[in-house]
């Protein structure tokens, strides 16, 4: 298994995607599970589904891997929940999507537009000065674009959070940076069994 | 059938009937007013006046315990929804099936920070297991009976329906055939379980040489009580129960051991620690029980069986995990466990029991806890309903209370909610009107909300109050004696009232007990007077309950009185 945390240093990201109920008030049931138990949601994505009355989630978590198991159970208890699914092991696909403003003076702005064409990402807006692109991919993918545009002076990154959904092939293997380590693990605290030390 | 055009209010009447509720707990106030409005037209439905909405939330959940009908309590918004809360926690935690409605401010003003206006569905998001902002009329109907579906089914809890001032006054339909039709497609409640889960169980059954049951609040949720017995009887195996599985057993049986845990009897402690198998019947192994979890039964595989999945390897991890009802997956492993003695085990138990006596009680002169307790429990014959608060008497109670009946055992395990005793006994009398209701409270506990009372003379409750009176909150005096050097802050009360005073100025009985010899004849006394009474036992100031295993510990780190 791929799933345990990175030895003492860090938590692995997981990713939960839940069908849900169009309800008001869902989002809120659901993330107050994540705060009770301190950890952070990297990333969020809601939509309505192919099923009219349902929305999906997608959700990147940072946590120890037995309370963020123990969360997705939690999560399925929830009356509007009607379908969770912890697909951090499973053969999944998954996309972010990142717009990127950029300084673009003319005389940069032939090499931008051919960063742009090498990462396949399309300009979806150019003005005077800056220059917009909308990337879709891999976190990795996004990232790397990001540090190569960072010379040029980056206005504006706005990123989405992820969506996931599992294979249809039966080929083993993940996409990557499926699994990175979350970026700051001082905030967690984990929560051990035992007693509560009230009285 | 043409459907009836009818207010909110009137609708939330109808449909309340129509879930076959009697009676309901509350306190009224402006946005509630409307519904309050049309109760003159249902007599059906006895509203019973609180004086604090806490209370109206505990004697709706006494009165849930103790029926297994949904307790319904109504507040109005703002501070009569906030007041609610402690009750809707211990409701949640304890998995009681309470139904809240709650006046809102009218819809215009939602948002606005208007007069009593709080988010009440905001603030109980955690301690309901699910709550509702209704916003039409039409609605009301179909809100309020899917309400009543999730507090019963599954595993029980609190549900709270929060409705706009204007929407109780709104018109609407109201069909029962329609709106009562359940349509929640995440929502699913297990009944039997699945044939494998069963098969593995059923084999670690047969293989187990001392095998123990731990039987939890599971089995009176489920009233699963003669399954139960048949499981413990048909392969001879002990029954331990967890304290808010007491009264799951009869505590008369040859096979039934105590409770187990922090302040369980250490006999029983030791029985889990010493089997090979632990069959957990609707239990959660919850801290106070397990303590270590690395240190917790290590020689002993665990069957658990229950019906909320997200409880399943949360603190121990199940060698058989069984999702279903208690009752349901009970009737599919009797038939097909062998028929077996463990007469080693048995008498192995038996001599833990002799070796470690943990209900012998201290010779002295001095009126104990354990002394009034243990009175009750003969003169009662083992036959009343017990409520408790929580702290030291509500271990002894615990301890020493011999239960003969089924569910009839009422208390706050949980969240410990310091107060529980004096509402849920109005909730448990009113729910058994021909039963013998005694509240075993703290003087700390009586005095958060002895407030009510007054709602028990109102309503001809006849409850006998048994006060345990150490002047202390004598379970905080123990931990700062055992854990804090002895060093006693903010434990001792100086200034208790007079409770026999305190129960002719409402108008009830009261009785003081200071000696061992008046405890039966005041007993008997209370017993025999036809309304509410107060019994304030003056007991040893300071008095530690054992036995004890202390927090994150296990029997290694058992302490026991030397007698
Ligand atoms: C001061 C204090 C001291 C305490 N000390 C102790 C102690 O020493 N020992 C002790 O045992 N407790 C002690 N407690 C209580 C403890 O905190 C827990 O409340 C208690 O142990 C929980 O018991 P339980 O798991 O049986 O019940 P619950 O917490 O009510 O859990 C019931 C379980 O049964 C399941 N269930 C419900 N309905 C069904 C059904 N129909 N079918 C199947 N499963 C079902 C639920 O999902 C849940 O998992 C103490 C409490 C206080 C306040
Ligand atoms: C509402 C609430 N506040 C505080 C506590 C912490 N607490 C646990 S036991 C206890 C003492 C209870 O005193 P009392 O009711 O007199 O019972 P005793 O232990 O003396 O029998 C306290 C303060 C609690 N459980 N509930
Ligand atoms: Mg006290």
């Amino acid at each position: 298994m791929t799933t345990s945390s990175n030895g003492a240093s860090g938590f692995k990201q997981r990713t939960i995607i839940a069908l849900v109920e169009d309800k008001p008030g869902v989002l809120a049931r659901i993330s107050g599970l994540f705060r009770r138990r301190g950890f952070n949601i990297a990333s969020l994505a809601v939509g309505r589904s192919e099923m009219p009355g349902l929305s999906r989630m997608t959700f990147v978590v940072e946590g120890p891997p037995h309370v963020v198991q123990h969360v997705a159970a939690q999560l399925d208890r929830l009356v509007e929940v009607v379908e969770v699914q912890d697909i951090t092991e499973k053969n999944i696909v998954w996309r972010e999507l990142a717009l990127i403003k950029v300084n673009s003076p003319s005389e940069h702005r032939g090499e931008i537009l051919e960063l742009a064409n090498i990462f396949r990402v399309n300009v979806i807006d150019i003005g005077a000065k800056t220059l917009t692109m909308e990337v879709t991919g891999g976190r990795n993918k996004i990232n790397s674009l990001i540090e190569l545009l960072r010379r040029f002076g980056i206005r504006e990154v706005i990123r989405t959070g992820r969506v996931a959904t599992l294979r249809g092939a039966l080929i083993e293997g993940q996409e990557e940076g499926a699994h990175a380590v979350a970026d700051s693990v001082e905030h967690f605290y984990t929560p051990t069994a035992g007693d509560s030390g009230s009285v | 059938m043409v459907a009836k055009k009818l207010t909110g209010g009137q609708i939330v009447c109808e449909a309340l009937l129509n879930e076959g509720v009697d009676v309901m707990f509350g306190l009224p106030g402006g946005a509630i007013l409307p519904l309050y409005g049309e109760l003159s037209k249902y007599p059906g439905l006895r509203h019973v006046l609180v004086r604090h909405e806490q209370g109206g939330a505990h004697a709706a959940d006494g009165y849930a315990r103790s029926t297994g009908k949904v307790g319904v309590v109504l507040a109005t918004s703002g501070p009569g929804a906030t007041n609610l809360i402690t009750g809707l926690a211990t409701a949640m935690m304890d998995s009681a099936p309470v139904v809240a409605i709650t006046g809102q401010v009218g819809r215009a003003a939602i948002g606005t920070d208007a007069f009593q206006e709080t988010d009440i569905t905001g603030a109980t998001l955690p301690v309901t297991k699910h709550n509702y902002l209704v916003t039409r009329a039409q609605d009301i109907g179909p809100t309020i009976h899917e309400a009543f579906h999730i507090a019963r089914t599954g595993r029980p809890g609190p549900v709270l329906i929060d409705i706009p001032k204007d929407v109780f006054q709104e018109e609407a339909e109201y069909d029962f055939e329609r709106d009562s039709q359940i349509n929640l497609p995440g929502y699913h409640v297990p009944s039997t379980a699945d044939e494998s889960q069963i098969q593995k169980a059923v084999e670690l059954i047969d293989a187990a040489e001392r095998p123990v049951i731990l039987a939890g609040h599971g089995v009176i949720i489920s009233q699963a009580f003669d399954e139960l017995r048949e499981l413990a009887e048909k392969a001879e195996i002990p029954v331990v129960t967890t304290l808010l599985g007491i009264s799951g057993f009869p505590e008369d049986h040859r096979l039934f051991v105590g409770f187990p845990g922090m302040h369980g009897l250490a006999y029983a402690s030791l029985t889990l620690d010493e089997s090979d198998l632990i069959i957990a019947v609707g239990s959660r192994f919850d801290d106070r029980i397990v303590g270590d979890p690395n240190r917790f039964a290590t020689g002993a595989k665990k069957i658990q069986i229950d019906i909320d999945p997200a409880e399943i390897n949360k603190s121990i991890t199940a060698d058989a995990p069984v999702i279903g009802d208690v009752k349901a997956v009970l009737g599919q492993i009797n038939p097909k466990i062998k028929s077996t003695k463990h007469t080693d085990w048995v008498s192995r138990v038996e001599h833990l029991k002799a070796e470690h006596p943990s209900l012998k009680i201290r010779e002295t002169d001095e009126l104990l806890g354990q002394h009034v307790i243990k009175a009750l429990s003969d003169v009662t014959r083992g036959d009343a309903i017990i409520c408790t608060g929580v702290g030291q008497h509500q271990m002894w109670a615990a301890q020493h209370y011999r239960f003969t009946n089924a569910n009839s055992w009422f208390s706050s395990g949980g969240l410990g909610t310091m107060g529980y005793e004096v509402p849920s006994a109005i909730g448990a009398q009113l729910g058994n009107p021909e039963r013998l209701v005694w509240s075993i409270c703290g003087d700390g506990g009586f005095q958060m909300t002895s407030m009510e009372l007054a709602t028990a003379v109102e309503n001809n409750l006849p409850v006998k109050y048994a006060i345990l009176n150490n002047n202390h909150l004598g379970m905080i005096t123990q931990w700062q004696d055992l854990f804090y050097d002895g060093d006693f802050q903010a434990e001792t009360y100086t200034a208790n009232p007079d409770f026999v005073k305190l129960a002719e100025a409402y108008g009830m009985k009261g009785i003081r007990v200071t000696k061992q010899d008046q405890l039966e004849g005041a007993i008997r006394e209370a017993n025999e007077h036809n309304g509410p009474v107060i019994v304030d036992f003056v007991i040893e100031k300071v008095d530690n309950v054992y036995p004890m295993i202390p927090i994150g510990g296990s029997v290694e780190d058992l302490i026991e009185e030397s007698l």
